[in-house]
């Protein structure tokens, strides 16, 4: 098991907890090392408590772990709220000027006074994260060349003075740690072989996906945990020649990308539960004119407005239900950051291939988590059928074998044809006729019935004495439990959901028939995905494992109650 | 020009003020030089959405409320296209009154064309925004206590670049109306006072032919003069209140393609370094 050192700095909000954390996991990646660097924050710009936490290793980490080895103390609270976390003989640094620490025995404290050093160097109490990062490189004896490298990449175009002030308060936190409190700490990071490794948030990911699908339009609102999907959109619109469009509401949204859609451009929404509440009509309407359409839909705890900042996995049932009537629809239920890319593409590729709406379901806790990826592939264009001008005799929603018509757009010449709301004929217009309404509804649900879509994985061995299930986000802390397991001789496997719908029902069955306990693991109250795999394929998952209070897995739990299980 | 018609024999009750707005569109088409293949037409629900199956142009019946955004959608991603959204009275100031107040501000270019009956027709009559006040309908029988919204003023108010009203018994006026807002550059709002025959005996033909008169002379580049003649009540004006050369939407947004036409496959090897 590769060894995980993990760091955490906390502080109020508004004090810039976040973009310390970039930093700090941007050093970490750019010196070869894998990174998963968690946040907490409440739904608030000022006051309460922000966290950062970043788990490093040479091999591969997909969730935040405990305990944390190096704390960095912006505040009191930081250390009352996290100490119960502390490994023995963590560090704690924290400005002494600032923050009074009691005596913790068994930890190491580090006093740095932040806002005199950065006063000293920069002349702004400003810099003083940037003294808490340099002080933290030197606690963990990580090379300081690699942070002031990504703070200067971080501040370029904001000039050199700017440049030099947080640079020069970084080395001076380094150079204080390194003076005064010399080779006395127990956790170290060092630089790996490997080059620099990518680092993402899952909103990144998807946006990244969605540009190299030839993605050319989003529209959106903003909402936690997807804004920030809004804000890369907006950030790539000039380069990659994207319509990026911040709409009045959802309603909004999800029609004008319908309706950018229907000319022919790739088109994307993203919201959270609360906006694909608003959407959900638009998705039918996607459903019945048989739309590409992809959209992203970043879970938090809900129901109305929940808890705006935490993660949940409570909408699966939710999303494979919403509107009424039936249509075919496509589920993507991507498991970390690497993935969220590459089924981001798969999701626009198949959108046009089926001509159905696809929904890329996440949620917060891989949505703005960054996480290391070693290399992202260039990815295959799949067009869906389309026809020239002046087709003859075209009907757009002609009855074929598979059910899929060719597309024409309007701007066309010839190729008239309405889409409709309304259920219709091959041409699109009204219809009521009994016949023709089963028709259409036959052509538009053959779409999915033979698609072939990767929908399962099993990882680890391909038979154990337990088997773990789960989908979307817990896949990171899942595998991580499964290594702790095999360390201490629990052999386990793992079934991880990638699609949802259409559900793979043969796959399914044939990994989980057998006595064998399975323990299903997932971030809501109900089980839902045991539901829906109960529905499909009638087997009764044994054990759950469900976390609703807002916090995402910790391996731990995981291996704990998986020991348990094990044992009965 | 090519046949406009479907061949689908509208099912508008007889006298209903939609057929003279079906064909004054037709009219309309006809006079203008674009392509027919240029018009994307999205449609509200109601009875003006069921012109989606007698106009044989691109067409989208869209939701109850939503033909706006769907026309945005498909204005900013292929902005050679000729949009015009059709809805009524419950669709745009009810329903989707929102994406009304929004695209003003944004001066898409596109017309709305709203059949304003003063009823939802489709769902047989029941009080709308634009309902008179003491209206009575299914839904309020007691008459309506609600006072009606004044459409062409909100337009004015809410930065429309053109703001316009006809009337579907003069369709050779209204002909002439929607020419200019199809060639007016930015958003176009044409409201149509429309009589239904069936389920509004308040404002008949009859009644409209009493109150209105055509605007003429009319200083359209005047908001404040455009404004105050949107809220005269004893008579009522028709024709163009308000109008202004202003850059629009797509003018603006810091990508000047049209994307439809774009290759797919975007290379993104410079993004992806970028992260590392
Ligand atoms: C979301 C939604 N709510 C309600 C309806 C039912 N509905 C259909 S048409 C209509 C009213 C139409 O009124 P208006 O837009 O004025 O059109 P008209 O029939 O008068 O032309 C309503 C409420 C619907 N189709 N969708
Ligand atoms: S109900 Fe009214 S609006 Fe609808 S078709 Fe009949 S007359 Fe026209
Ligand atoms: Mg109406």
């Amino acid at each position: 098991m590769a060894s995980i050192v993990q760091w955490k700095i906390g502080g109020e909000a508004g004090f810039g907890i976040m973009t310390a954390g970039a930093i700090f996991s941007k050093a970490c990646s750019r010196g070869g090392l894998h990174v998963f660097g968690y946040s907490e924050y409440p739904s608030l710009i000022r006051g309460g408590h922000n966290s950062f936490q970043a788990a490093v290793s040479e091999e591969k980490v997909g969730c935040q772990v405990t305990p944390v080895n190096v704390l960095v103390a912006l505040n009191r609270e930081t250390v009352d709220l996290h100490k119960g976390e502390l490994s023995r003989e963590a560090a704690v640094i924290f400005d002494p000027d600032k923050t009074s620490v009691d005596k913790m025995p068994g930890f190491k404290l580090v006093p740095v006074p932040f806002a005199r050093i950065a006063t000293e160097t920069a002349g702004l109490e400003l810099m003083s994260n940037n003294v808490a990062l340099g002080a933290s490189v030197a606690v963990l004896d990580y090379d300081i060349g690699l942070l002031l490298d990504v703070i200067r990449d971080q501040f370029k175009g904001k000039g050199e003075d700017v440049i030099r002030k947080n640079t020069e308060s970084a080395n001076a936190g380094y150079e204080y740690v390194k003076k005064n409190f010399p080779g006395k700490f127990k956790y170290k990071i060092q630089r790996a072989k490997s080059p620099a490794k990518i680092l993402m948030t899952g909103n990144e990911a998807i946006g990244a996906g969605a540009i190299a699908a030839g993605c050319k339009f989003y529209s959106g609102y903003p909402m936690t945990p997807t804004s920030g999907l809004l804000h890369f959109m907006a950030s790539q619109e000039r380069k990659y020649g994207l319509i990026v469009k911040h709409a009045e509401d959802e309603i909004s949204a999800i029609n004008m990308a319908i309706g950018a859609a229907h000319t022919g451009a790739r088109s994307m929404t993203a919201t959270s539960g609360g906006g694909f509440c608003l959407m959900v009509e638009g998705l039918g309407l996607a459903g019945m004119t048989e739309t590409p359409l992809v959209i992203a839909m970043g879970q938090r705890a809900g129901p109305s407005t929940g808890l705006p900042t935490w993660t949940e996995q409570s909408d699966l049932k939710f999303v494979l239900n919403a509107s009424h009537g039936e249509f075919p629809r496509i589920v993507l239920a991507p498991g970390d950051v690497e993935e969220l890319f590459y089924s981001t593409v798969k999701a626009f590729n198949l959108a046009e291939k089926y001509q159905t709406p696809v929904i890329i379901m996440y949620d917060k806790h891989i949505a703005e988590s960054h996480c290391t990826v070693d290399s992202i592939e260039s990815v295959e264009i799949e067009e869906g059928l389309k026809v020239g001008e002046n087709t003859p005799g075209y009907k757009r929603y002609q009855f074929t074998k598979t059910g899929v018509s060719p597309r024409a757009f309007p701007g066309q010449k010839g190729n008239f044809f309405i889409a409709n709301s309304d259920e219709h004929d091959e041409k699109g217009h009204s219809t009521e006729s009994a016949e023709l309404r089963k028709a259409m509804v036959e052509k538009r649900m053959r779409k999915l019935e033979h698609a072939e879509i990767d929908s399962c994985r099993l990882h680890g061995p391909k038979k154990a004495p337990i088997t773990l299930i789960g989908w979307g986000s817990t896949k990171g802390a899942i595998k991580q439990a499964m290594e702790r397991l095999a360390s201490k001789g629990v052999k386990a496997n793992f079934l991880q959901m990638t699609c949802i719908s259409p559900f793979p029902e043969k796959m399914v069955s044939a990994i989980l028939k057998g006595k064998r306990p399975k323990l299903i693991v997932e971030n809501n109250y109900s089980g839902q995905l045991a539901f829906v795999i109960c529905e499909h394929t009638g087997i009764q998952v044994s054990h759950k494992l469900l976390k609703f209070d807002g916090r995402p897995f910790y391996p731990e739990e995981i291996e704990l109650e998986a020991k348990k299980v094990a044992r009965k | 020009m090519k046949n406009l018609d479907t061949g689908i024999f509208p099912t508008w009750c007889p006298g209903c003020g939609d057929f003279a707005i079906f064909s004054s569109i037709k009219n309309a088409i006809g006079m203008m030089d674009y392509p027919a293949e240029s018009y994307f037409f999205t449609y509200g629900i109601g009875c003006h959405g069921h012109m989606c199956n007698f106009l044989d142009v691109y067409g989208f019946e869209t939701l109850h409320g939503r033909p706006l955004p769907v026309a945005e959608g498909a204005k900013l991603a292929n902005r050679d296209l000729n949009v015009i959204a059709v809805s009524g009275d419950g669709d745009s100031y009810g329903e989707g009154i929102s994406h009304f107040m929004h695209i003003m501000r944004r001066n898409i270019d596109l017309t709305l064309i709203v059949h304003n009956n003063r009823v939802y027709g489709l769902t047989t009559g029941q009080v709308t925004p634009t309902s008179q006040k003491g209206f009575r309908s299914k839904s309020t029988p007691d008459g309506t206590i609600e006072q009606p919204m004044n459409p062409i003023s909100t337009a004015i108010l809410g930065g429309a670049t053109f703001v316009a009203r006809g009337f579907a018994g003069d369709p050779a006026h209204l002909s002439s109306l929607i020419v200019e807002g199809v060639k007016h550059k930015g958003f176009a709002l044409i409201d149509v006072f429309q009589p239904c025959v069936t389920f509004n005996h308040i404002n008949t033909y009859q009644w409209y032919r009493e109150k209105v008169y055509k605007l003429e002379g009319n200083n359209t580049s005047d908001r404040m003069e455009a404004l105050r003649i949107s809220m005269e009540q004893d008579k009522l004006p028709i024709g163009i209140f308000f109008r202004e050369e202003a850059k629009t939407y797509e003018e603006q947004v810091a990508t000047q393609v049209s994307l439809s036409s774009e290759p797919v496959k975007t290379d993104i090897k410079d993004l992806i370094e970028s992260f590392r």
